[in-house]
């Protein structure tokens, strides 16, 4: 998870605008609508909810999850099933996206969210991703 | 709650991703009002077309703060996207990218990431395209160019199109109607293969696509 090496390069921009987002949200500008949003499960944070636990898993929130607002509560409760990009997020939200931006940069910060880049591995040449989308669209032609 | 949040597959979108590893792709279908962007993206869309809500000012600045949308005369925007997956781990989103000039500040969001553009065109009013174009080379994306036929509308050369529309001799000119799928694929994969053409190698050898997964 390192970043620096991620910065936008001048001229071409395809890959570069999603790094600057990796592991950690920073503004919400930065967060594309295809930043991939899933709960945290870090030991200290916030149990993912339904993820494992006794059976008598408190009904209420822990502390920290209790001080959130309702909407970045349902928030949470849309991911507890598993992954979504930003942008469906903000429909399962019925929320501007804009909002949802703000939302999850701050569900980011305060460790309940984690947000990662469109494109998972760090350095994926830009040439490796249109040749893995033209395989897929010639293959999805022809069956 | 919500009890839709509860059943998402159910609800108005669409279901989860099925795991973290994939890759989240962005094309762009541009075009004016009534072109047929939310049809071609429906026709490839394996959820029906969601959208968002985009907030911006009536001066035209996209608002990207909670406290702008109080203090702010506002407007909302709808932008439909839809999505594919591929083969290969790749999750393909189609972003409806509207044509119209008072919309640049929505564009630059929109087209951040995005590998490229397909522009849709109605040979009934080729002139709106102008504003599309325009749109698409300021934010640096490549594109190909798909005419959409409508009934009743007039059928030019593709010489006569090309030069009207003022493209570049490589920019793809292609028919395509946006309710087939096998055509609006096609349509895509043009647009992939010329931006894939104008992407420089990286290093000295590029390793073949059919990588592990």
């Amino acid at each position: 998870m390192t970043g620096a090496s991620g910065r936008p390069r001048p001229g071409r921009r395809l890959v570069p605008a999603y790094l600057a987002a990796y592991g950690r949200a920073g503004p919400a500008r930065t967060l594309d609508r295809l930043s991939l949003l899933h709960l945290a499960a870090t030991p200290d944070g916030p149990p993912r909810p339904g993820a494992t636990g006794p059976a008598t898993a408190p009904a209420v929130a822990p502390p920290s999850a209790a001080a959130l607002r309702p909407e970045e509560r349902r928030l949470l409760e849309v991911l507890r099933p598993g992954a979504l990009p930003l942008a469906e997020a903000a429909v399962h939200l019925r929320l501007p996206l804009s909002v949802v931006r703000v939302l999850v940069a701050g569900l980011v910060d305060a460790g309940h969210l984690h947000a990662r880049p469109p494109v998972p591995r760090h350095l994926m040449p830009e040439r490796e991703i249109l040749e893995k989308v033209l395989d897929g669209l010639r293959t999805l032609k022809s069956c | 709650m919500d009890s839709a949040l509860s059943s998402p597959a159910s609800g108005p979108a669409g279901g989860h991703l099925a795991d973290m590893d994939q890759t989240l792709v962005k094309l762009l279908v541009a075009g004016p009002f009534g072109v047929g962007k939310t049809t071609f993206i429906r026709t490839l869309s394996e959820i029906a077309p969601l959208h968002t809500e985009e907030v911006m000012t009536r001066g035209g600045a996209l608002v990207d703060d909670l406290a702008g949308l109080r203090e702010k005369s506002t407007t909302t925007v709808a932008i439909d996207f839809g999505r594919r997956t591929l083969p290969g781990d790749v999750v393909l989103y189609l972003f409806g990218a509207p044509g119209q000039r008072r919309f640049q500040p929505l564009w630059q969001d929109i087209a951040r990431g995005a590998l490229g553009a397909l522009v849709l065109v109605d040979t009934r009013r080729l002139d709106d395209s102008f504003e599309v174009m325009d749109l698409v080379e300021e934010a640096g994306l490549r594109y190909a160019v798909a005419v959409n036929p409508f009934p009743g509308a007039p059928s030019h050369s593709t010489e006569k199109l090309r030069d009207h529309l003022d493209l570049h001799p490589d920019t793809p000119l292609v028919h395509c109607d946006a309710r087939e799928r096998e055509q609006a694929t096609d349509a895509l994969i043009a647009l992939v293969e010329h931006v894939l053409a104008h992407t420089p190698e990286r290093g000295a050898h590029t390793p073949p696509s059919g990588e592990p997964v």
